[in-house]
């Protein structure tokens, strides 16, 4: 695999993770727990749709194919999406969606920091901003996950629960695939288990917070990284993708 | 000072265009009409996420997805300003969204209609943030301060949301012919509910010439849906659409549109709660409350733990 590439791999992932996960918490615009939070999702949605974005228009310029955002996010089919497993699961209630997204934030935040010291500079200079946003992010999962944790006995159980189940999800965050072991070679890409101590040391000190146990590591999910999905990805692409699949080649 | 004193300074202070203040003297029908009125304001936004937030995970492009979500946002925003005005008035948010749930409280009956195709949110943005914009204009000049100035800020939000839903019908009134099918159908179904927005005529309308007086309105029902249409038949000609009333005619004499008649009959059902999606709207607002309660209390329940602490 050259590097050209394994960027294009690589864009492709950055902006599929970004646009999955901002879907998911997309959902909940109009339907959250307290309005605050409504506002909260809707905020965390658009600045990840906005770096799917980015990531996206650079896999298209990689690819040199003339594809655009648009023919990218709404004309892949899932076996082409490469986000994680982690991201395309059902928001479930908002137990799961917050500790899902502070499994993910406190991964994103690292190496969208490392990415913002990289070789290369598109790269750099979106994970600059993504940066300041994802900050955020993880600020805002690991406040209500400590609420969660250490509020009442039900939302400490939901917590628990949601954690036990999504942490078998977690070790394809870290296991590179061959764009990410090419990149990293490259000095574009960070090395993914310097971003797993980073990414573990948060988890212990936010769980301790939040008064919730670790789950061991066992058996982890994967395939995501090469199309293959859990079965959740292709309903949620076939809502996404329905009028540019049903009217094609029509500007919106 | 005795009451009536009090309310002919109030009267005075409200015809010399001074704002009414949160702590200032005023008459008990005032504050309940205000805070019936804020409180009804405060749901249709949070209702009306509803109809617009149905079409964000299929809105066609990542543009209009992000603009379209934005938008949803602003109008929680917009939810959230208006409680906050209302609570100034002495009812909690609590207390105003315990009335929406328990069906109470009344919202824009316009949010009952469903959006069954993009085409919709583009009519939405247009037609209804356009009605909605009128009623809001007005009341940046409202006589409660609060309201006032709440609305200032809501009004420059709902100029952006009114070009974004235009730009949409734009887009696809020169587009292909189904796409301009959509645009003229979404135009079909929206125009005689948008022109109820502006509520019964003047003649029929039971809080109007109080409210008038007050300033808490400024202008009639009738005045405004005159002025919107006036306005709006211009940008449907501009997109090539036929707004679907047979009387439209501009009239030389008047300097008006004449046009046909609101059918008051579907108007009354739909606020009685006989409109095509009243029942869902409302099952959706008491699910998303029902399954965060657990989450509200949560919250509570870490913030007293963590004063306590704080406290030690």
């Amino acid at each position: 695999m050259t590097v050209q590439e394994a960027l294009f791999r690589y864009a492709l992932r950055l902006g599929d993770n970004s646009l999955v996960l901002g879907h998911r918490n997309s959902e909940w615009c109009g339907h959250g727990p307290v309005l605050e939070e409504d506002i909260a999702q809707a905020n965390i949605a658009l600045d990840l749709i906005g770096q799917a974005r980015n990531y996206l228009t650079y896999a298209g310029e990689v690819e040199d194919k003339g594809r655009s955002e648009d023919a990218l996010a709404y004309l892949r089919g899932e076996r082409e999406y490469l986000n994680v497993h982690l991201v395309e699961l059902p928001k479930g209630d908002y137990a799961r969606t917050i500790v899902r997204s502070f499994l993910f934030d406190a991964f994103h935040l690292p190496l969208q920091q490392a990415l913002a010291t990289g070789k290369d500079e598109r790269l750099k200079g979106i994970a600059e901003k993504a940066v300041k946003e994802v900050t955020y992010h993880l600020r805002h999962s690991s406040e209500w996950l400590v609420r969660f944790g250490d509020g009442t006995d039900e939302s400490h159980r939901r917590a628990q629960e949601a954690l036990d189940d999504l942490w078998r999800y977690t070790g394809e965050l870290f296991t590179p695939d061959e764009a990410e072991e090419v990149l990293a070679q490259a000095g574009i890409a960070p090395k993914l288990d310097t971003i797993r101590m980073e990414w573990s040391a948060t988890v212990d000190r936010v769980l301790k917070e939040a008064t919730l146990t670790r789950p061991a590591d066992g058996w982890m999910a994967s395939g995501g990284k090469k199309g293959v999905h859990t079965e959740h990805l292709g309903p949620m692409l076939a809502e996404m993708q329905t009028l540019q699949r049903s009217y094609p080649g029509v500007e919106w | 000072m005795p009451a009536d004193q009090q309310e002919t300074l109030f009267q005075q202070k409200v015809d010399a265009e001074q704002k009414i203040e949160p702590r200032d003297w005023m008459p008990e029908g005032y504050r309940k009409n205000l805070v019936r009125q804020i409180s009804q304001h405060a749901h249709s936004e949070i209702v009306g996420m509803l109809p617009e937030g149905n079409w964000i995970t299929r809105a066609p492009s990542l543009r209009r997805k992000t603009i379209l979500l934005a938008k949803v946002q602003d109008e929680a925003g917009h939810g959230l300003y208006l409680y906050s005005a209302a609570e100034t008035l002495g009812t909690g948010r609590d207390e105003m969204v315990d009335q929406l749930l328990r069906g109470t409280a009344k919202y824009s009956s316009i949010f009952n209609y469903p959006t069954l195709t993009w085409a919709d949110i583009g009519a939405v943005g247009w037609l209804v943030d356009g009605a909605a914009i009128m009623n809001q204009v007005m009341l940046c000049r409202t006589s409660y301060g609060p309201y006032a100035r709440a609305m200032v800020r809501i009004c420059k939000e709902e100029s952006f949301h009114q070009r974004q839903g235009y730009d949409i019908l734009v887009t696809l009134s020169k587009g292909t012919p189904e796409q301009k099918a959509m645009a003229q159908d979404a135009l079909d179904r929206w125009w005689w509910p948008s022109l109820m927005m502006f509520g019964p005529s003047d003649k029929d309308s039971p809080h109007s010439a109080q409210s008038l007086k007050w300033k808490i309105k400024r202008q009639s029902n009738d005045e405004l849906r005159q002025i919107f249409i006036d306005r709006t038949v211009s940008q449907a000609e501009y997109l090539g659409l036929q707004i679907p009333d047979p009387k439209l005619k501009w009239n030389e004499a008047t300097q008006h549109y004449d046009w046909g008649e609101i059918d008051w009959t579907e108007f009354n059902e739909v606020i009685r709660g006989n409109g095509p999606c009243n029942a869902e709207r409302l099952a959706a607002r008491q699910k998303a409350h029902a399954d965060g309660a657990w989450v509200r209390e949560a919250a509570l329940a870490y913030a007293a733990k963590k004063g306590e602490r704080n406290a030690a």
